[in-house]
């Protein structure tokens, strides 16, 4: 029951959306409809697990062997948590942006909402590629209309990117359908798979299905998307892509990948993760050398993403729960930055840091909410994602399936070094030093923006200090995908 | 039998009714009715009531899969003739001639469904062919016109010689000298080159027909010039219909042995894959652009052809559906354009919201997108070649194809939505065209959403028979 109204009432109140003509009153229609959500969400929190309202599953397309059946579980609870949580902040942080047509601008937006629900509460694969191709179109729309000058190109690489992928994802599943024993796309037959798929198809398998959340995380060398689309979207879509969407990747990884074709994850996990050290590295290195604000944040992002993907390829149940853990975190953390980035470009008309200079004294406000994002971003303890961070450094550590545990590890820390460098760095050249002509006329932020900020700071603090409730949730989760990797053992 | 018997009689009465009245609205009026009489007459025979009862002597055979292919090419048909049937008035004088024409194709069409004979096949072929011949040359006074038909009938009727050469071929191998397509195969034929070689010469003309490469330099050129309603009629119904007859012809025949000609049609069908997207992309003009973009998803429905397996079977007819309604929907906001490149749809979503916003739906169908038709239909290709256990390189490839596709209909979509001009229709369309083109969009998205629809009762009769 829930995760059916977690999809449909985003996907009912987009689709009114449309309707409005006003752009007072479709903002507030959006911002209704996705507290709706929000509330839908955390009633879900209060259920007991196995609860009957947690999962929902009826008949779609029986000749297919799909069912349109949908469930929560720890993954999807805090992923699909994330999603209900986001959507109010960036509705309320960007409350004041104005758009042409702005009732389609909303509508479009709560339908990616509910795509993005879709992905995380599917528990068919057919309906998740349903999903995860839903997702995709109203955001192609939103950063085609809404976006930067080179909207249209860009927004197209991105989106023949990931229809790539997506298609050879589709192949895949089907494959996989074909040799289940009852034709079904439901996930326990794929998952009853994990023994049945001999290793040679699993070789090929992975990959057609790596691609496919390889490029929406997305993984080093198939990132080239990315930054351009960040900069060229509208900041509203841009927290979506990179605080939400890119987690459909790793969500993938963990539900419909690892447990399917054991044996293909653990052989092709060092080639997976020379990659991923590759794109940290490579990632904070650029990012530390950017003047543009927007495109500095997406390079951190592809580092942060890197590191997560490291550590499910770890596959250490520490390292599995950091994971989970750090999805949620690096969705909150990256939405503050963006909300930062957004007020920063609005109020000076520029995102060059070097154009910037002494915001703090004219926001003093914004620079102490920034500064503790900040340091989440680059994971100093008492802020969430050091928990999330420890956890996965611990995991890769830790680690039993590679022989070069201990040079990922390094080579990782060494990025949370060079993320310091970058993060601290835009702080001191944006934030203090000498006022420029662009910032001298900045006046601090307003209700809203300090609303939202303000809930993303302290959602940060809550996790850093007390991250019980959430690693409870993950536990079963991460135990679950180990034991369908190890079944050897 | 319901089906041939009233599409040849009204194709009679259609000629007629050019002498009892000048009025445009009367003859399309009658050419409507002639297709709802034709659609349910066609009904009744999946159901079991048949007009006229009559020894065919297993010339042709009325089972549920052409039955349902003669059903979708009917519907598709009246779709057409009811969103562009003034169009076709524009073409020139003669209209009562084009519904006559049209309604021969039908009876041609009923035949290549339903056949069961080599004999019934050539006879619906060409009984399909002449009439389009004379309406791609319909709009006498352009040049493009008649060059397109000549260029038609030329290569069109070399390839009608090369499926007789193949016909007789078959009929010398097959050991008891027959001519129906279930007694050809045998394991031991009179003569085996003559078989093969009979079978690559019907697969060629045959593949020829629905445009496959590398078959398919007519195909531009013939759908450029002739008038934009007709080709909407050859791109989608004839074509659909002629994949039905294909996937009869190689299922009954040479089904049991499908491992001496698979390979032949897994290449043609990556070489029209191949070569249909990536000059699709080049095309400045959409019609252009449409041709092409046929030729490519013919490539798709012959991944039906190589593996025929049931799914297969469903497989086409809803693809057939699906290709068929989107594309008529496509071409029916092109023929109301003023300028057919792509510049020309710049901003038209400003100026007509319901144009924009239908056609892009029937764009996402083309290229696949989930919750529309084409999707499924994509997605069953793909699985019926899945089924078969081989190929994989060849559905890996499809995919990548597909993905290319993407390409040149997002690029309508991006000059409608995302571009700045003043790019309109012709005249101001009417609440009924756009009512007509709703409705088209609301099925796409059902057969998008519930493919059940259609295929519930299809993959059942399948099965059971």
């Amino acid at each position: 029951m829930i995760p059916v109204l977690l999809i449909v009432v985003p996907l009912v109140c987009g689709l009114v959306g449309f309707l409005f003509r006003s752009e007072r009153a479709a903002r507030g229609w959006a911002l209704l409809a996705s507290l709706v959500t929000l509330a839908v969400s955390l009633w879900g929190l209060t259920l007991q697990k196995g609860s009957t309202l947690l999962h929902h599953s009826s008949a779609w397309l029986p000749d297919l062997g799909s069912r349109f059946s949908v469930g929560l579980d720890g993954l999807s609870t805090i992923l699909s948590l994330l999603v209900a949580v986001a959507f109010p902040l960036i509705f309320i942080s960007t409350w004041r942006t104005e758009y042409r047509r702005a009732w389609n601008f909303y509508a479009l937006m709560l339908l990616s909402q509910a795509g993005l629900m879709g992905v995380f509460v599917a528990t068919d694969a057919l309906l998740f590629y349903f999903f995860w191709e839903l997702a995709l179109i109203p955001v192609y729309f939103l950063c085609s209309q809404w976006g930067g000058e080179r909207r249209i190109q860009v927004t197209f690489k991105f989106f023949v990117y990931t229809f790539v992928g997506s298609l050879l994802m589709l192949v895949g599943l089907i494959w996989i359908y074909w040799h289940t024993p009852d034709h079904s796309f439901s996930m326990e037959s794929f998952y009853a798979m994990h023994t049945r798929i001999n290793s040679k198809d699993q070789m090929w398998l992975f990959w057609v299905l790596f691609l496919a959340f390889a490029i929406k995380m997305p993984i080093w060398p198939l990132h080239t998307w990315q930054p351009d689309t960040y900069e060229q979207a509208p900041t509203a879509t841009t927290m979506v892509l990179s605080a939400l969407m890119v987690k459909m990747g790793l969500f993938g990884l963990l539900r419909w990948l690892a447990p399917i074709v054991p044996e293909a994850t653990w052989a092709w996990g060092d080639t997976v993760s020379v990659a991923c050290i590759i794109g940290m590295v490579y990632a904070s290195l650029i990012a530390i050398r950017q003047d543009d604000l927007k495109r500095l944040v997406a390079y951190s992002s592809i580092a942060h993403m890197g590191l997560m993907c490291l550590a499910v390829f770890a596959t250490t149940s520490i390292g599995m729960q950091g994971v989970m853990v750090q999805m949620f975190n690096h969705g909150i953390n990256i939405l503050g930055m963006w909300i930062v980035v957004e007020l920063i470009e609005r109020k000076t008309g520029t995102r060059k840091i070097s154009q910037l200079g002494g915001l703090a004294q004219k926001a003093p406000g914004l620079a102490i909410l920034l500064v503790v994002v900040a340091l989440a971003n680059i994971a100093l303890p008492l802020t969430n994602a050091f928990v999330g961070e420890f956890l996965m450094f611990t995991g890769v550590f830790t680690s039993t399936a590679t022989k070069y545990n201990v040079v990922f590890t390094v080579v990782a820390a060494v990025t949370v070094i060079l993320a310091a460098v970058y993060t601290l760095n835009m702080i001191k050249r944006v934030f203090f030093g000498e006022l420029s002509a662009l910032t001298a006329k900045v006046s601090d932020i307003r209700f809203n923006e300090k609303l939202a900020l303000v809930v993303i700071v302290l959602l940060i603090v809550f996790i850093g200090v007390y991250p019980k409730p959430v690693l409870e949730l993950t536990k079963a989760t991460a135990d679950f995908i180990l034991a369908k990797m190890n079944y050897k053992l | 039998m319901n089906a041939i018997l009233i599409s040849a009689i009204w194709g009679i009465v259609m000629m007629f009714s050019g002498i009892f009245t000048q009025r445009k609205a009367g003859i399309r009026n009658v050419a409507i009715v002639g297709l709802l009489l034709l659609l349910a007459g066609n009904y009744l025979d999946m159901t079991g009531y048949h007009l006229l009862v009559m020894d065919v002597h297993k010339m042709l055979f009325f089972d549920t899969f052409g039955l349902l292919g003669n059903s979708i090419a009917i519907a598709s048909t009246l779709l057409l003739v009811l969103l562009s049937g003034r169009d076709m008035e524009k073409v020139g004088h003669n209209l009562a001639e084009y519904y006559a024409l049209v309604f021969f194709t039908l009876c041609g069409i009923t035949l290549v469904t339903t056949f069961n004979s080599l004999l019934m096949l050539f006879l619906g072929i060409e009984i399909v062919s002449i009439p389009l011949y004379i309406l791609t040359g319909s709009d006498k006074r352009n040049l493009k016109s008649n060059e397109a038909a000549l260029k038609y009938f030329l290569m069109g009727s070399f390839s009608t010689g090369l499926m007789l050469l193949g016909i007789a071929f078959l009929y010398g191998a097959s050991p008891t000298g027959s001519f129906n397509i279930d007694d050809i195969w045998s394991a031991q034929p009179a003569v085996e080159p003559l078989l093969l070689a009979g079978i690559l010469l019907l697969l060629v003309s045959i593949a020829f027909k629905v445009s496959a490469a590398p078959f398919h330099f007519w195909t531009p050129d013939v759908y450029d010039g002739a008038p934009t309603v007709f080709t909407s009629f050859m791109a989608t119904i004839v074509k659909v219909s002629i994949f039905v007859g294909f996937l009869r012809l190689f299922d009954e025949a040479f089904g049991s042995n499908p491992g001496q000609w698979q390979i032949f049609v897994a290449i043609i069908a990556a070489a029209t894959l191949f070569i249909g997207n990536i000059t699709a992309v080049f095309q400045q003009s959409v019609k252009r652009m449409l041709a092409y973009s046929s030729i490519a998803q013919a490539g798709f429905m012959l991944l039906a052809v190589l593996s025929l397996s049931g799914v297969a079977k469903e497989g086409i007819i809803l693809y057939a559906a699906a290709y068929s309604i989107a594309t008529i929907g496509v071409f029916a906001v092109l023929i109301r354009m003023k300028d057919y490149t792509f510049e020309g749809f710049n901003g038209l979503a400003r100026q007509q919201p319901v144009l924009a916003a239908t056609c892009t739906i029937f764009l996402l169908s083309l290229a696949g997108i989930p919750l529309t038709g084409g999707f499924f239909a994509k997605y069953y290709m793909l699985a019926s070649v899945v089924s078969t256990g081989k190929f994989m390189w060849l559905v890996i490839f499809a995919v990548l194809c597909a993905a290319v596709s993407a390409y040149y209909y997002f690029r309508v979509i991006q000059a409608m939505y995302f571009k700045e001009g003043d790019g309109t229709t012709e005249v101001a369309p009417s609440a009924g065209f756009k009512g007509m083109l709703v409705l088209l969009a609301v099925l796409v998205l059902v057969l998008g959403i519930f493919p059940q629809s259609l295929l519930g009762q299809l993959s059942r009769l399948i099965y059971t028979w």
